[in-house]
């Protein structure tokens, strides 16, 4: 199954998405939840993803200004969303880069996607602290309101 | 949580007794009032260690337990390979062999506070640290593997410390069994920049003052007495660490099955010891272990040589070397009998107690030395390994404070730059790129260190010997 979601990043989004797809943080007692929602799957993982780059940063700062592709695949689609995830922070440690804007394209437990971002500047982005690995804990990828919601622990 | 749901063996020792898929008891050693504070996860996840196969006597949590993945951090985990026994990417945690070094200085409180605002200020330009930050040093694949294979000692015959530095490491400063060949060309790759960084989140150097003394013997021969200044070093093995936790958390996952374990949480990742992916994460895992000691040992080069700019005679001697996140092998007596037996600590310290060999001979009287970092801004503490803490959790004591409260709860409380004031107001220069992660990091986040110290004193995991307080705090 190849979900609809490739488009470039100046197409992207219809209110209508906008008003499905976001994101937010959950409470770990030493690190930090973060959690995407989107009208697909491929919508959650970016929203995820924007999650993730809001534990080190406001992603607003993040100029979406150099591209970077990303494929990876796993077992299963939750093991997919933790290997997307610790893909991106393998990409932002040896870029040193950070990201503010995705589009992935799933296809089964394959993805490959497209991250635009810019070299961490730590005077601008103020970096609070660094990602070192997505965990397992609580990892989830479900249906959720007739959208779907992805979760999981980055340990930070 | 409610200490109702503990069998109480003594004062600090409370049992959950063996129930369900428990193959061994779980045991956590607190106050009844860290009891009452500690999540509910602690609890859980203590009992989950204990259903993996070849555990031996126990799963044990230290004072400063709190929810972790898979295992909780501050757990505390022995197994046997002859018995089935695993060894856990998630129990060792991504941030393998973080750890803790204490240099002497010579200095006293008058010295550094003479120069305290232009030190903090030397030391934040010279340590890179936070997000983003590179190292001095850049490794190319030989050197890297050359680094992985021989840890500390790879940076002290690089010309980065001296022989004497070797002999305050846990394992000589080297880790035997490393094998580079196992550590992933991406594991390399985040490394390749990043010798010498201190990272970030609870990552840290401090310039400390020993503010009390509580066992005078013990502290003499460690070389510490009241007003003495020391520097604590504390980070980990970087993005090479963080990335072979990574992979092996993923693929002990996937293989657990084949195994035949059953996994209560999927964190709990393992692999038998006597499997190929077993003995394929140890060679990597103590490569890391490597890695680790070699950063450690250059930060602290790049700490002795901004030192000996403000002041000429001030000699940076190593007193101890502590890792936090390791498995390792060890002989422990159980049952009366010798067995070598594979110990997980994540978030705990080894803590050999007087006698014992693997203690630098200069210190074998008095116990291995366990440098337990406190929060930003409160205190430290230096203990020593006791000989009961053996039969208690193989030698093991805590690590540090422990969360109390979430950063994205502490990020709402404080903000950074008020932190930051506060503890200018006591004396206390931070020196940090981010106002948000000096947020995150507030000492109110943390669990009273004092608290977690004397549990750990109470219990006989270690024996407390000094206290020391921040002038100088540089985070990542």
């Amino acid at each position: 199954m190849v979900e609809n979601r490739f488009p470039p990043p100046e197409l992207e989004i219809s209110s209508a998405r906008e008003a499905v797809a976001h994101w937010e943080h959950y409470p770990h007692e030493a690190d930090m939840g973060v959690r995407g929602f989107g009208a697909t799957k491929a919508e959650a993982f970016e929203q995820v993803a924007l999650a993730m780059t809001a534990v080190i940063s406001d992603p607003a700062a993040v100029e979406p200004r150099d591209r970077v592709t990303i494929e990876c695949e796993a077992k299963d689609e939750e093991l997919l969303l933790a290997e997307w995830l610790n893909s991106l922070v393998f990409e932002m440690a040896t870029r040193r880069m950070l990201f503010s804007r995705f589009a992935i394209r799933l296809d089964g437990t394959r993805l490959s996607a497209q991250a635009w971002g810019e070299p961490t500047d730590v005077a601008r982005h103020h970096p609070a602290v660094e990602v070192k690995g997505a965990t397992l804990t609580t990892l989830r990828v479900a249906r959720q309101d007739g959208g779907w919601m992805a979760q999981t622990i980055v340990d930070v | 949580m409610d200490t109702g749901l503990f069998t109480q063996r003594s004062e600090h020792e409370w049992e959950i007794p063996r129930h369900g898929a428990m193959r061994v008891p779980a045991v956590i050693f607190a106050s009844a009032s860290l009891i009452r504070e500690m999540d509910q996860k602690v609890y859980e996840q203590a009992v989950n260690v204990a259903t993996l196969p070849g555990i031996v006597k126990a799963s044990y949590a230290m004072p400063d337990a709190h929810w972790g993945y898979g295992f909780p951090i501050g757990g505390v985990a022995a197994f046997d390979p002859d018995e089935g026994g695993v060894v856990s990417a998630g129990g060792v945690g991504f941030d393998i062999s973080c750890g803790v070094r204490c240099l002497h200085t010579g200095l006293t409180r008058d010295e550094i506070m003479r120069a305290q605002k232009d030190l903090a200020d030397m030391l934040y330009q010279r340590i890179p640290a936070g997000m983003g930050s590179t190292g001095t040093i850049h490794l190319d694949p030989v050197e890297t593997d050359a680094m992985l294979g021989g840890g500390a000692r790879w940076a002290v015959e690089r010309g980065w410390g001296t022989a004497e530095d070797l002999e305050r490491i846990e394992e000589h400063g080297q880790m035997h069994g490393a094998l580079p060949g196992n550590v992933s060309e991406r594991a390399k790759r985040r490394q390749r920049d990043e010798m010498g960084t201190l990272g970030s989140g609870n990552h840290y150097l401090e310039v400390q003052e020993v503010t009390a003394v509580y066992d005078a013997a013990i502290a003499r021969s460690f070389g510490l007495k009241q007003g003495d200044i020391v520097v604590m070093i504390h980070c980990g093995s970087r993005g090479l660490g963080h990335q072979i936790g990574t992979e092996f958390l993923s693929r002990m996952a996937a293989a657990a099955a084949t195994h035949g374990i059953q996994l209560a949480d999927r964190e709990l990742a393992c692999a038998p010891i006597n499997s190929d992916v077993g003995q394929e994460y140890l060679g990597a895992m103590r490569a890391a272990i490597n890695c680790a000691l070699a950063n450690r040992q250059i930060l602290t080069h790049l700490t002795r040589k901004l030192f000996a700019h403000f002041f000429a005679h001030a000699q940076l001697r190593l007193l101890y070397d502590v890792s936090h996140n390791t498995c390792k092998v060890e002989e422990h007596r159980v049952h009366g009998g010798l067995r070598k037996l594979y110990v997980h600590r994540k978030g705990a310290t080894r803590a050999f107690g007087p006698g014992h060999p693997d203690v630098p001979e200069a210190l074998r009287d008095a116990g291995q030395p366990v440098l337990i970092g406190g929060s930003m801004g409160t205190g430290s503490y230096v203990l020593a390994g006791t000989k009961e803490s053996e039969a208690l959790a193989f030698s093991s004591a805590c690590h540090g404070a422990g969360r109390a409260m979430s950063r994205h709860q502490a990020f709402r409380t404080w903000h950074g730059r008020q932190v930051i004031d506060e503890l200018a107001a006591r004396g206390i220069l931070i020196r940090s790129p981010s106002s948000r992660g000096v947020a995150e990091e507030a000492p109110g986040a943390y669990k009273d260190v004092s608290a977690v110290v004397d549990a750990a004193h109470a219990a006989g995991l270690a024996r407390k010997v000094a206290r020391v307080e921040p002038l100088i705090c540089v985070k990542g």
